[in-house]
């Protein structure tokens, strides 16, 4: 009966949305408090019910109940209970309930912690919240329950998890991706509430900042977890491949850096609200067309779900609605800003809009890379694949730009910068990464590689200036430790972030240029030299694990002699089901990894084997780390948990936004 | 005028939306075919060598590693990798040529003016192998091992560097024998 239950619940959750989406929406039109104080509530309601429904599918795989198809597709009786628990995001219809799940959490949470917010906003933001449930709550009860029975042959066991899923990335990986993607939806539905409600201010900005950097956070250690897992379980030695899935999270990533860049613009300098508001669509607008990519199998990739026209026809209808609807919102009643002027071109505004430009424009080219393929079948001009070639070409130069701009542009002051107060500051970070630059690819054995000198010089650059800009803020401050302290914590928190940013530009680049890669065939004893170590292919032993075979290769590595690691490469063959995966093994470093997989056996003495050499590669994820704990901490500051903001606060910034002069309905309706 | 400005990223989606509504229902994998780990695709062509007179199937060509190397006149970057293929044939590296989507006699001149490091070339003037491989375009390469399984596939121009990189350990035990042999010649 439990399924039953967890089907029923999902039900009640639907109409519970349809509540949410229509009863504060239309209070707040025609000015019914009582209406309008439901939405929390009916969050709550919301929130509850989609829980229930999604303990009971846990609940179905935790008692091995494989009368449930979904159950009996994706799990085992010898899967190990840690993954059986986690298998419930393994398949479409599981990881569709885990959006709905965050999704639903994500408007809880906003309705919790929100309390600051005049409550006829609130009303707006929860009811746009709701009608993303209502979609989302309809697909997954229209096209892919997941509480399906099979009936009466119930299986006797299940078909199993997919083997490249039975790994501990795979747990956190999807979930943080989610909470990143679906986070989105709350600085969307703020403005869309701003749209409806005709109020973009200061005040607006503050609001949805923190809810905008924590889904960024969050997307980025979602990212970042899926390269890495790439790295070491698809045996490629690779940890980006510019897949369409990749790029489907990457797009929203992009989108939301831009975006939080300019709504610091909007919180700070009350300008380019109308781009604030288009990248908040476009965040979440394209959070939604990687689930369409994804679900729908318009696209091939490595990740794809079980492919059903009908499921991608309802995400296109329902993208169409939630996209085109919020645009042509948007198009009619964005504010029309007569001047957008106040600042001078070298000020911090300036080099945030370029930069916020920067991320775009990227993002628009991997939107076009990732889509081509469409567009030329559609167009019949054949068959298409765009590969790493295409984005290689475009994305490490809008990088290199970004990561220039950032250098100078972290230490303007708003408004406009006298550069000569800055010049020192500049020219000591300059010449730093100047030096690094210059004498480290000299030291690496091989040819001198100016990309490689570009490229530090780059990362250092952004590292160093970021640094430098800490010293030049408490210049001139008596006693440095008090000027320390003075500073907000998200201060300290962008100065992470830039930090892990430049980390993790050095670490793609550096990896990109040094790495070194031999697909070989080596006989049991014998041994090949990469970069300078020495991997030798000991032996190769069968073994069983819980629910496979492997064989474990062994290898030891040295250099000069010196034993470094042994490596144990495993390749596993799993009894249902029959696949095949590679484990890679990786003896790893903070300066390099070496890396080792083991491919098909040739005769009874060889093997294939795929050893890499991979400089610097963990300062991606590391910078990936830092980039989401600067989100984080940036959330802290305090000035985004003042309780109340004083009722004088938004006519205080609409003064200040009288200097830019903008149309009189945005701030006048609500103050 | 600056309200219509508004109307552009609407238009522009609603671009995106028609093709991605042409984009459903049709099947993506059809480009994939045949890749690395699978079985080499059969086939039965026309040789350039024997001027279209005789052709060669799969099975006559496995039973010791080659290269499957596709190639045609239309392509500059095959001439810049031909150097390098002849240098391979003379130490004995077997290497398959499938001329791609060529005028056959435009081919056979290109071979003899730029000399011949193919055993054989067929002549896929239909591309259709070159479809059942998932070929994007030429220059491409695939390592074929023994049992006739693609092992390897490389876009683009083969050099001594991606050589050794990729595809040379499965061809050391050729070359060794073919060495002592010299030695003792």
């Amino acid at each position: 009966m439990i399924p039953e239950y967890g089907h029923l619940a999902l039900v009640f959750a639907f109409f519970l949305s349809l509540c949410l989406a229509v009863i504060p929406l239309v209070g707040t039109i025609y000015g019914r408090v009582i209406w309008i104080g439901t939405a929390r509530s009916l969050a709550m309601g919301l929130f509850i019910f989609v829980a229930i429904s999604y303990a009971c599918l846990t609940w179905s795989f935790y008692v091995d109940d494989f009368s449930v198809a979904y159950v009996a597709n994706h799990s085992n009786r010898l899967l190990p209970m840690y993954y059986k628990v986690c298998a419930v995001w393994g398949g479409h219809e599981g990881s569709l309930l885990l959006w709905v799940l965050i999704l639903v959490g994500w408007t809880f949470a906003v309705s919790q912690l929100s309390r600051n917010m005049p409550i006829d906003m609130m009303a707006r933001v929860l009811s746009v919240m709701g009608m993303i449930s209502f979609g989302f709550l309809a697909f997954t009860l229209l096209t892919s329950n997941p509480f399906e029975r099979i009936l009466p042959d119930v299986p006797v066991d299940g078909s199993d998890l997919n083997p490249l899923l039975q790994d501990p990335g795979f747990v956190i990986h999807p979930p943080m991706l989610y909470m990143g993607y679906v986070g989105f939806s709350v600085v969307f539905a703020f403005a869309i509430a701003a749209l409806i409600g005709g109020r973009i201010d200061a005040a607006w900005a503050r609001w949805a900042r923190p809810w905008t950097n924590t889904a960024w956070s969050f997307l980025t250690i979602g990212i970042a977890l899926g390269s890495w897992w790439a790295y070491y379980e698809l045996g490629w030695g690779g940890w980006w491949f510019w897949d369409p899935v990749e790029n489907a999270s990457f797009m929203p990533w992009l989108a939301g850096t831009a975006l939080i860049h300019s709504l610091a613009m909007s919180e700070k300098r009350g300008v380019f609200n109308n781009w604030t508001l288009l990248l908040s669509i476009a965040a979440f607008s394209l959070s939604l067309l990687g689930t369409f990519l994804v679900r729908s199998g318009v696209l091939t990739s490595v990740h794809a779900f079980a492919v059903d026209p009908a499921r991608g026809l309802f995400i296109l209808i329902f993208l169409g609605i939630v996209v085109g609807g919020s645009l042509i919102l948007y198009a009619l009643r964005a504010p029309v800003l007569r001047n957008e002027a106040g600042f001078a071109p070298l000020s911090r505004e300036a080099f945030l809009l370029a930069n916020s430009f920067l991320f775009t424009i990227s993002c628009c080219f991997v939107l076009l890379g990732t889509l081509f393929p469409l567009i030329a079948d559609a167009l019949n001009l054949g068959k298409f694949s765009v590969g790493e070639p295409y984005f290689n070409m475009f994305f490490p130069k809008f990088m290199a730009i970004v990561g220039l701009l950032l250098g100078v542009g972290i230490m303007l002051n708003w408004k406009k910068t006298n550069y000569t107060k800055i010049r020192r500051w500049q020219i000591s970070a300059f010449l730093f990464s100047l030096w690094l630059a210059s004498f480290i690819p000299g030291i690496i054995p091989g040819r001198y590689s100016v990309g490689a000198a570009v490229a530090i010089f780059i990362g250092s650059w952004v590292i160093s200036a970021s640094i430098i800009d800490v010293f030049r803020r408490s210049q001139n401050a008596k006693r440095v430790d008090v000027q320390l302290r003075k500073f907000g914590l998200s201060y300290y928190g962008m100065m992470i972030a830039h930090i892990g940013f430049g980390m993790t530009l050095l670490g793609a680049s550096i990896d990109s240029i040094y790495s070194d890669q031999r697909d070989l065939r080596l006989t049991k004893g014998s041994y090949v030299e990469v970069s300078g170590y020495k991997f030798q292919l000991v032996d190769v032993s069968r073994l069983r694990g819980p629910n496979y075979w492997a064989d474990r290769g062994s290898v030891i590595v040295s250099k000069n002699g010196k034993e470094v690691a042994r490596l144990k490469p495993e390749k596993r063959s799993y009894m249902s089901g029959g696949n095949v995966m590679t484990e890679a093994s990786i003896d790893a470093g903070f300066f390099r990894d070496l890396y080792v997989s083991l491919g098909n056996q040739i005769n009874s003495t060889d093997w294939a084997v795929r050893v890499y050499y991979k400089p610097l590669v963990r300062w991606i994820w590391l910078g990936s780390a830092l980039m989401a704990l600067g989100g984080f901490i940036a959330i802290m500051d305090k000035r985004y948990r003042r309780v109340n903001v004083p009722q004088n606060e938004t006519v205080k910034t609409a003064l200040e936004e009288a200097a830019v002069e903008p149309e009189p309905n945005v701030a006048a309706n609500n103050t | 005028m600056k309200r219509l400005k508004l109307f552009i990223p609407v238009i522009l989606f609603i671009t995106m939306a028609v093709f991605l509504y042409f984009g459903l229902g049709k099947d993506p994998t059809e480009l994939e075919s045949v890749t690395v780990g699978q079985k080499i695709p059969n086939f039965e062509l026309k040789t350039l060598e024997s001027n279209l007179t005789e052709s060669v199937s799969a099975d006559d060509l496995v039973g010791e590693p080659f290269l499957l190397n596709i190639w045609a006149t239309w392509c500059p970057s095959c001439l810049i990798e031909h150097p390098f293929f002849l240098k391979l044939s003379q130490q004995n590296v077997k290497i398959v040529g499938v001329n791609y989507k060529d005028d056959s006699g435009a081919a056979i001149r290109w071979l003899e003016k730029y000399k011949n490091p193919y055993v054989v070339s067929v002549y896929d003037d239909t591309g259709r192998l070159g479809f059942d491989l998932g070929v994007t375009g030429a220059p491409e390469t695939y390592l074929i091992d023994a049992e006739g399984f693609i092992v390897y596939r490389r876009e683009g121009i083969v050099d001594e560097a991606i050589w050794q990189a990729h595809f040379s350990s499965y061809f050391e035990e050729t070359r060794t024998q073919i060495m002592t042999a010299d030695g003792e010649g």
